[in-house]
């Protein structure tokens, strides 16, 4: 019941938060505080609660008959990985309804409503073990996304919030189909209708439609992480979001692409999904160059961001098609660390952009001085991007380099190229932001109490996760147990 | 013909005696009000005559009419729709001065003919049933014989539908000429080959063009546009919504065995389908007018029908079943809208009107907006559902190439539809139109069909048990 609380709250917040801006312009915003809190207080209940036998590696779970005539269950589950998930989606939800406190001054009681149920969507998305459920939920966290985008975002949120909603739309409707494949070929093999993710899991398939539909659901989460041919909607849709969304899209939202293909992708096809995984190394490899070179020559700095996330992402994705535990260890590492680091650079470009009014490079520079506090926290955040050891992203992309490294030497000596690559990006970041002179002749006010505390707990999150990983790793090694333990049998058929 | 079999034809008895009842109603007291009341008690008693009879069926009554459980599932669907046609219209055409009374007067002969559509096995009754329908449109759809774009549109819609029912009739006359019989049952079964082929398949197609001009699919598709522009936004609502699930039903029990036997007829079923998918997300693209919007949007959505209608199997009847309804709730908002909005001189129709009706009349505008994404197939409405429901059934029956059609056309359709949604939130304009009260009938039919819409997106079971219900009754 509990995983349904978790929901119901951010659902019902959000009502709350849409109806309460009638009498105060700041209720929405202390009422959606709230519901995150409690749903950080109930999940750390689940962590308490969890049972430690070896039967289950669910945490918890609510499993209710949804539409019987097709086999739907309404199934929530949580283990490591999801777990690890919501406390991230439960910090990064904080901190965007803390980084709008300010930014956002129209429509507040609407842009509360939706940045609730964009959470919502994404917790459900993290907690479905019924394959149409998260179809659902998967579908549903676009729309407040997109009502985000287009309400409050820059200039040219219109073409970036429709290119954004059609990409995710035309790979999620493919995703749809290799789903419902995949439930007749089950069908066909056992005579039961189901969703349910644990009873599809081993679902005998010819090679040829295995490798199908895997690609179905492949290319779904290859837009969200996203993989660069189809990333083209990323640098719009973070660009021109407003910063909550932003840090949403970048901290939340790709990360659901990377639990995809953790949950769904490899355990569900194991087969196909090692014959594809030479082309997954490459794209992500790709990926991880094209994203940082791109990153290096934008000169809008809201954008150069966004392409970084490109780059990270990257060896998510090379960490998950390694399928090995360091590899796997170091894509959860990333897409956390990726969520502070990234999160907070969002953060502190919004925070920018609402002093000076513009995310143009070049019309920056000299910050350092007048704004000592803001521009340290860039240079940490930049640093931790770059990967600087004692930093958690430093853990998480050795850790993936480690991991692919036995899969293949080639593909890992040019990734290693793109961490040094993203040591130009990060320092020219700053170089043309926060040094040099100020032509300017900027005035700013330097970081509010609010936003230091946002910057100040993300430091230390880092920070921890750069100096003591373990614990995460420790909660994850379960859920990677029994993920790998679905793989393995087919994988040791192919070795031979 | 004995007691039982006039009792099963009870809905439809009641729909003919509510027309003449009306029709002396309007001759001893023109009231508005009355003749509203009069066909809204008719439509009432005439809906809970099909659950009463329910316990009868399946029953033969003559050669011509068939009710089970099938015709009494669409005969449902149909007087619901066609009252809350009734009850939209009464707001808007209060507005207008002169005489409106035999509005209802046609709104309920064209029910009728949509229920004998529905019920009919024999082309007799098919023909019946749509020259009833069609004589009733054209003067619903020309009803504001002042307004130019409303007599275009009823001219247009008059001389397409006269051609394409006399394509029909040569049709029939092939296929009689070819089988001997007039039957659908006896078609169904008959093993499509030999010498009587060469008269029966051009007899099929010649009908598929008078059943596909009042679908308006595509190649028939072309008075769609000009009809819902130019017609009263609630008989437009009609055309789209009632007159359409009355066909696809009555197709469905003509062809719906047709289509598996005969690979010819699964062609051009194929091309239509695939031909009003692709034109008719493309052609809405480019266009200003939501009620023109709505028009291509409904070839595209027949498309997706037919795509489960040649899936075929109890899946697929069931998954155009589950579609209509689910359409036929959208679309009925979606046009009760477009009917509160409008004003005495013209029809809320262009996209400019709903600019910023968010910030307005937010209740309004989120029911619109769940119009729009329950169009899209986006989740929690019952497009969705449908949708999907459509896609099963396709995948179903490995009909891989029409659902691939689907998906990219869909993708194409959302484009348009997101463009309206943009409007009704971006900023609203400088001169504030004028609000335009809505009544509580009107409010609370549009209440109504959007419970549904949600309900049934976020909880279809109980629908698709009465579908599974009574559909099952159709193989």
């Amino acid at each position: 019941m509990i995983l349904i609380f978790l929901i119901a709250i951010l659902l019902l917040a959000g009502i709350l938060a849409a109806v309460s801006a009638r009498w105060s312009t700041q209720l929405p915003r202390w009422i959606s505080l709230a519901a995150i809190a409690v749903n950080f207080v109930l999940t750390a209940r689940i962590w308490a609660g969890r049972s430690l036998s070896a039967s289950t590696t669910w945490y918890n779970e609510v499993d209710w008959n949804w539409v019987p005539d097709f086999g739907i269950h309404f199934h929530l589950a949580v283990d490591g990985l999801s777990f690890l998930m919501l406390i991230l989606t439960f910090f990064l939800g904080i901190v965007a309804v803390l980084c709008s406190w300010t930014e956002i001054r129209e429509k507040i009681g609407f842009f509360h409503f939706n940045l609730m149920w964009v959470l919502a969507g994404i917790v459900s998305v993290f907690l479905a073990m019924d394959l149409f459920l998260f179809y659902f939920a998967w579908e549903l966290m676009l729309i407040p996304m997109y009502f985000l985008i287009v309400i409050w975002g820059h200039e040219r949120r219109v073409y970036a919030a429709t290119k954004f909603f059609l990409f995710t739309q035309c790979s999620g409707l493919l995703m749809l189909i290799a789903i419902l494949a995949l439930y007749f070929f089950h069908h066909q093999s056992t005579g039961v209708y189901t969703f349910e993710y644990s009873e599809l899991l081993g679902t005998t398939l010819s090679s040829r439609a295995e490798l199908a539909i895997m690609l179905g659901f492949f290319v779904a989460f290859a837009v969200k992480l996203p993989v660069v041919p189809v990333h083209t909607w990323l640098p719009d849709a973070h660009t021109e979001a407003p910063t909550a969304g932003s840090v949403i899209l970048a901290g939340l939202l790709l990360k659901t692409g990377g639990y995809g293909l953790l949950r769904f992708v490899v355990p569900l096809f194991p087969r196909a999904a090692h014959q594809f995984t030479p082309v997954a190394l490459t794209l992500a490899v790709i990926g991880i160059i094209y994203g940082a070179v791109m990153a290096f020559s934008q000169t809008d700095l809201k954008r150069l961001v966004a392409y970084t996330s490109v780059s990270h992402l990257g060896f998510v994705l090379l960490g998950i098609f390694s399928w090995n535990p360091l590899g796997l260890q170091g894509a959860i590492m990333t897409m956390i660390c990726h969520g502070l680091s990234t999160g907070a650079l969002f953060v502190l470009v919004g925070g920018l952009q609402e002093r000076i009014h513009t995310r143009d490079l070049n019309r920056m520079g000299g910050l350092w001085a007048l704004v000592p506090h803001m521009s340290a926290s860039a240079l940490f955040f930049s640093l931790a991007s770059l990967g600087l050891p004692g930093l958690g992203d430093f853990v998480g992309e050795f850790l993936v380099l480690l991991g692919s490294y036995k899969v293949s030497v080639a593909l890992t000596v040019i990734a290693t190229l793109g961490i040094l690559a993203s040591t130009f990006y990060a320092l020219r970041m700053m170089q043309r932001a926060f040094f040099g002179p100020n032509t300017n002749s900027w005035q700013l006010p330097d970081l509010t109490p609010r936003e230091g505390l946002i910057m100040a707990v993300m430091v230390a999150g880092l920070l921890w996760l750069g100096f003591y990983p373990q614990p995460v790793l420790n909660t994850f090694a379960p859920a990677m147990d029994n993920l790998q333990r679905q793989v393995q049998m087919p994988a040791a058929v192919l070795r031979r | 013909m004995n007691v039982t079999d006039t009792l099963a034809l009870l809905p439809l008895l009641l729909l003919a005696g509510t027309a003449i009842v009306v029709m002396l109603g309007i001759a001893v007291k023109r009231s508005y009000k009355l003749a509203a009341g009069l066909t809204l008690t008719g439509l009432a008693a005439s809906f809970i005559s099909v659950c009463a009879v329910a316990p009868l069926v399946p029953r033969q009554v003559t050669s011509l009419l068939l009710i089970d459980g099938y015709a009494l599932f669409y005969l449902g669907l149909i007087i619901a729709s066609s009252a809350a046609v009734a009850v939209l219209s009464y707001q808007y055409f209060a507005k207008h001065e002169g005489q409106r009374e035999e509005l209802y007067l046609l709104l309920v002969l064209a029910t009728l003919g949509c229920g004998v559509l529905v019920t009919s096995v024999h082309f007799a009754s098919f023909l019946l049933g749509l020259e009833v329908l069609s004589v009733s449109l054209y003067g619903m759809v020309a009803y504001f014989t002042g307004r130019g774009q409303a007599l275009e549109a009823g001219i247009k819609y008059l001389i397409l539908a006269s051609a394409s029912a006399a394509f029909l009739l040569f049709g029939m006359a092939l296929i009689y000429a070819g089988t001997g019989t007039m039957a659908f049952s006896n078609l169904r079964n008959l093993s499509l080959g030999g010498s009587s082929l060469a008269l029966l398949l051009p007899g099929i197609a010649l009908s598929v063009t008078g059943i596909g001009f009042k679908l308006g699919v595509v190649p028939f598709h072309l008075w769609t546009p000009d009809v819902y522009q130019g017609a009263p936004a609630p008989v437009a609502a009609f055309v789209a919504t009632t007159s359409k699930t009355a066909v696809v039903a009555l197709l469905l029990r003509y062809l719906g065995a047709g289509t598996q036997e005969s690979p010819a007829v699964f062609l051009l079923f194929s091309i239509i389908a695939i031909a009003s998918m692709v034109a008719g997300n493309l052609l809405a693209l480019r266009q200003n007018n939501v009620k023109r919007v709505l028009a291509y949007s409904s070839i595209a959505h027949f498309g997706y029908i037919l795509v489960a209608f040649l899936a075929g199997t109890t899946m697929g009847a069931g998954a155009v079943a589950f579609y209509l309804v689910a359409y036929t709730v959208t679309i009925l908002t979606a046009f009760g809208i477009v009917t509160v909005l409008s004003t005495a001189e013209a029809d809320a129709a262009d996209l400019e009107d709903y600019r910023g009706l968010f910030w307005r009349r937010p209740v309004l505008a989120s029911v619109f907006t769940a119009v729009l994404f329950s169009l899209a197939g986006i989740p929690a409405t019952m497009g969705f559902v449908g949708k999907f429901y459509i896609l099963a059934s396709g995948a179903n029956a490995s009909a891989w190439p029409l659902m691939i059609v689907l998906v990219l056309t869909s993708v194409i359709g959302l484009f348009y539809y997101l463009r309206i949604v943009v409007t009704l939130f971006s900023e609203a304009p400088e001169r504030q139109s004028s609000m335009q009260r809505i009544e509580w009938g009107s409010a609370f039919v549009l209440g109504g069909l959007a419970v549904l819409l949600i309900g049934f997106g976020l909880y279809p079971a109980p629908l698709l048990t009465l579908i599974r219900a009574t559909i099952g009754a159709l193989n």
